[in-house]
């Protein structure tokens, strides 16, 4: 054992699993920052963009004159400006072959569909000429009644949203397990079951709320154009605004300064984007344009909002036996870059961690005049998670079993996998019963159920309940295979390069964007290892399509996995090139030299040895080289999975409710999960708690408020609750192990992981507090009005109230009339 | 348009500016001073705190005309002349306090403030000091740890009673 211990010390430490500071740090405490608003250009114009007040209208006259002649002001274009060029935003997730798009001007030509639309832009000098301007902007709209509820929607005669369509209906995708052959006939399934619970739940409107708020800046150059977004996407951006606008690809270079937090809200081909690019080539002169909050809010898209009606059929002994879903998934107004996706990246979650054997899955996409909605973290999973974690334990009340004991009867076991499920995916590893159990002491289940025992006999205003969410997910997006089956408008592949420099540095390229995430720290770890050097001489370059020209960027929890993978195998190729110059060098065979630690050794002959950065200044020179051999140990790597990755854990919320008032307030939260190998347990646990974060905030404080004409009323931080740090509580995170046998790293992905698990721990929770009280739903978020009428009036809490200030100068609506206070009837904000 | 004199981060600056002009617009725009971000309309994020005759105020609620005479520091000017980090820079970097870094300036302009005014903060006393920042990154936990390993450094306690971290470290 000694001689063990002291190779392990004299060998230098792995960088994998290390918790390194981040490199990226340096420059975002200084200050020191490239955020795009944060761009000049010489003789730059600024945009400011006028918006549609009304949810839906036909327009009827534009009178641009005043604001054209307002001073500073050098241009104002209405939609008819750009009305033959702008083309659509693109849509690249066709998920049926029928599917209705209505397609998606970037500015109103004849009507607008959602208030916020963009429908004039000003062109100054200033920003704040610009912003003045708006307002001169004379715009007659005949109101047509909006579509705001789903369900009214799909109704026989309703009223449509596009009035050009022949119902409110995109599409209709149906997942039959049956059909398919990964499952047995749902129906029979059903009909044959002891037990069946029927459940309808609201997956709420959410607004990914990143932290810095979009920025666009355009610089023509004769005929070529670079333009810097605050985007995820550089390289998907710079294809779709080349098919969009007629730039061509190769006179158009994005570039993703550093990114503000995207949360998968900056995953997108966006009006702004678009009509920057238009205006630039329009004046031949720089622009930027930088949303305000209230615009993010209204115009940038939004996530979740479906409904949901959950049919699960089990044996009296708790053996389930079925799972029927059928989703209503809110459009939004039109499609934007994968807004029909992502109820359908959901479709193959909704077993969970369970063996059913037998699953239908039936989704329609609805149109509305909302804001169209798109990927929020998860994007589609953590409607699925909440479903069948809530149904659970929906399913567990009815027989009297316990929540935990249902589960575990029915999970997946360790010995099982790769198991593939009902839905046709394969899980590739995991331990639900381990990660279960470290789970259960973290939080101290025991104790807390006494506790829980206790407040319920003695009828404390105050009880307490546990939420249980033992959930998995699909990570790694994703296998281009299996994107091409499902329609998907692209690959799923990443792109790394490695240039070794003469000096012996290195510098890696990746064509994931990150945007927070840490990739130039973590990137630098595998890299490290991989060529052995250390790790401050790597530098890791991305977001530019002119430095990393090849990419898929930043989403759905894949950099690690795919693009991490790009980088191993990107590495283990220049290692190759490099051991063909080592071995000249070294007058050895190739065969003869071991690789390690950065340095080729020729076995059996100590001291005959050159390091890998030695290499890279010999190739440089090229004096001696091997005869033929290019003078260069570069490498590039694409990588494209062969499966997606499946993390998982187990998550438990102790939550009280004072049911005097409602009130609830997360007394302990406790996970433990399974990403895979650990790269950076900093970041993994970073990414955990942000993760957190976002799917309690759903869960307690989160919800986009539309009012009955169509204004949104959530559309500042004042009145759209982001959590602060005294809303939210300490996290008590672990993990488990188990590699992901698909990648090299073992990574399973971590990104998404915090916010797909929490938000039914947290409910389950407060029903669990609750539910001998008689309440058996509360609808997210779980305001304390929400709770209190629950408790008192029975029921699932009842509509958020819309009454109140119309912030936006819109109609005054029916539910608003009577309301007035000082801010109303000025038409501001409160 | 009226002229200010203002000390910012060491420096005087006398510049004319409109009375409308918000204090984080002139120091973005005017002085080029974009360390400092605007993350909301309506004084809730906290992005552009800087500190105004050494108390955190919210750059966006502040008229530039309001500082005349005053002296204002931001993310760019807390740094000591040689280059060394402020032990809150350093505490956020330790303790990885940002992700993304678009609410870290104002956070940690807001964070030693708070420390300023409370040089032991319990863990519930940071979570409260800090309520007028938003981070959508994070989930607050490693801020809060930044904080007080801070505050402990500032006031010349050892650094180390802090949680260790990294769930794996």
């Amino acid at each position: 054992m000694t001689v063990t211990e002291n190779a392990a010390e004299l060998a230098p430490a792995k960088e994998v699993g290390q918790a390194r500071r981040r490199k990226e740090d340096a420059r975002l405490i200084t200050g020191r920052t490239t955020w795009t608003d944060n761009m000049t250009l010489p003789g730059m114009l600024h945009l400011a963009v006028v918006r549609s007040p009304v949810a839906h209208a036909k327009i009827t006259s534009v009178d641009l004159t005043a604001a054209q002649q307002a001073p500073n002001v050098v241009a104002v274009f209405s939609g008819r400006d750009f009305a033959d060029e702008q083309g659509s935003i693109p849509c690249a997730w066709p998920v049926t072959p029928d599917m209705v798009n209505p397609g998606h001007p970037s500015i109103a030509v004849d009507e607008v569909n959602h208030v916020g639309e963009a429908v004039a832009i000003v062109v100054a000098r200033s920003k704040a000429a610009a912003q003045d301007a708006v307002e001169l902007v004379d715009i007659d709209y005949d109101v047509l009644p909006p579509v705001l509820d789903m369900e009214g929607a799909i109704a026989e005669g309703a009223t449509l949203t596009h009035d050009h369509l022949e119902s409110n209906e995109s599409f209709h995708f149906v997942f039959d397990a049956g059909e398919i052959g990964t499952g047995g006939n749902t129906e029979q399934a059903f009909a044959d079951a002891d037990v069946v619970v029927s459940r309808r739940f609201v997956q709420q409107r959410l607004i990914p709320a990143f932290m810095e708020p979009r920025s666009v800046v355009v610089q023509p150059q004769g005929d070529n154009f670079t333009l810097w977004s605050s985007t995820q996407v550089p390289h998907i951006l710079r294809v779709m605004l080349a098919m969009v606008t007629g730039v061509p690809e190769h006179k158009l270079r994005v570039v993703a300064p550093d990114v503000g937090g995207g949360f998968g809200g900056k995953l997108q081909v966006t009006p702004e984007e678009v009509l920057s690019l238009l205006v630039a080539r329009r004046l031949g002169k720089p622009v930027k344009w930088t949303e305000t909050r209230s615009e993010s809010l209204m115009s940038a898209h939004h996530g979740r909002d479906q409904i949901q009606y959950i049919d699960i059929a089990a044996d009296r002994e708790g053996n389930l036996k079925g799972l029927r879903c059928r989703i209503l998934s809110d459009m939004g107004a039109y499609l934007r870059l994968v807004t029909p996706g992502i109820p359908i990246l959901g479709a193959f979650m909704y077993v969970g961690i369970y063996k059913f054997p037998a699953y239908l899955f039936d989704c329609r996409g609805i149109f509305t005049n909302k804001t169209p909605t798109d990927a929020y973290r998860g994007a589609g999973r953590p409607e699925a998670t909440f479903a069948i974690e809530r149904v659970m334990d929906e399913l567990a009340v009815e027989l009297g079993m316990d929540p935990l004991e249902l589960r575990r009867k029915n999970w997946i076991k360790a010995e099982e996998f790769p198991f593939t499920t009902a839905a046709g995916l394969e899980y590739d590893s995991g331990d639900y019963d381990a990660a279960t159990q470290q789970a259960l002491e973290l939080l101290g289940y025991d104790e807390l159920r006494e506790e829980q025992r206790r407040r319920r006999e003695s009828n404390d205003p105050v009880q307490l309940g546990i939420g249980i969410s033992t959930f998995t997910e699909m990570c790694g997006l994703a296998p281009s295979r299996v994107l091409g089956s499902l329609s998907y408008g692209a690959g799923g592949w990443e792109s790394a390069s490695i240039r070794m420099l003469p000096t012996g540095k290195v510098e890696v390229v990746t064509g994931s964007t990150p945007h927070g995430q840490g990739h130039e720290t973590a990137w630098s770890q595998l890299v490290a290892d991989q060529l052995g050097v250390p790790f401050e001489d790597v530098e890791v370059l991305h977001g530019d399509t002119s430095v990393s020209p090849r990419g898929m960027d930043t989403y759905g929890s894949r950099s690690l996995v795919v693009g991490g993978t790009a980088v191993i195998k990107a590495a283990d190729k220049v290692v190759a090139k490099a051991r063909k110059v080592a071995a000249h060098l070294l007058e050895a065979s190739e065969d003869d030299l071991d690789f390690s630690d950065g340095k080729f050794r020729v076995r059996g002959t100590p001291g005959a040895e050159v390091g890998i950065q030695d290499v890279a200044l010999a190739v440089f020179a090229a004096h001696n080289l091997p005869d033929g051999m290019e003078p260069t140990i570069d490498a590039d790597a694409t990588f494209d999975p062969v499966n997606f990755s499946f993390p998982h854990g187990t998550h438990l919320c102790a939550m009280e409710v004072d049911t005097e008032t409602g009130m609830v307030k997360i007394r302990k939260y406790a996970c433990v999960d399974d990403v895979g190998v650990i790269v950076n347990p900093l970041i993994v646990e970073g990414q955990m708690h942000g993760g957190l974060a976002q799917g309690i905030a759903q869960a307690l404080y989160e919800e986009a408020v539309y009012d009955a004409d169509g204004n949104l009323t959530t559309g500042t931080f004042v009145d759209y609750l982001v959590p602060s740090a005294a809303d939210l509580p300490h996290f008590e995170t672990g993990n488990t192990v188990h590699p992901a046998p698909g990648n090299p790293i073992g990574a399973k992905g971590v990104g998404e992981a915090g916010c797909i698990a929490s938000t039914p721990a947290v409910v389950n929770a407060a029903l669990d507090a609750v539910r001998h009280l008689g309440v058996s739903d509360i609808l997210m978020p779980l305001t304390p009005e929400r709770v209190w009428r629950a408790i008192h009036e029975g029921g699932d809490g009842g509509g958020r109230a819309t009454a109140g200030t119309n912030a936006y100068g819109g109609a005054q609506t029916e539910t608003t009339a009577g309301v007035a206070t000082d801010a109303s009837s000025l038409g501001g904000d409160r | 348009m009226s002229q200010i004199n203002v000390r910012v981060d060491g420096m005087d600056y006398t510049d004319d500016v409109e009375p409308r002009t918000l204090l984080v617009h002139y120091l973005r725009e005017q002085l080029g001073k974009v360390g400092t971000v605007v993350g909301c309309d309506t004084s809730n994020c906290g992005a552009c705190t800087v500190h105004l005759d050494g108390e955190a105020v919210k750059s966006c609620t502040v008229f530039a005309v309001q500082a005349d005479g005053s002296e204002v520091t931001t993310i760019e000017g807390i740094g000591s002349a040689d280059g060394a980090l402020h032990p809150m820079q350093k505490a956020f970097h330790e303790m990885h306090g940002l992700q993304c870094g678009f609410c870290t300036p104002g956070m940690i302009m807001a964070s030693i403030d708070l420390v300023n005014d409370n040089p032991d903060p319990s863990e519930d006393e940071v979570r409260e000091g800090i309520e007028g920042n938003l981070c959508r990154c994070t989930g607050y936990q490693n801020i809060v740890r930044a904080v007080q390993q801070a505050a402990a450094e500032m006031n010349g306690r050892t650094a180390g009673a802090t949680e260790t971290m990294g769930a794996q470290a």
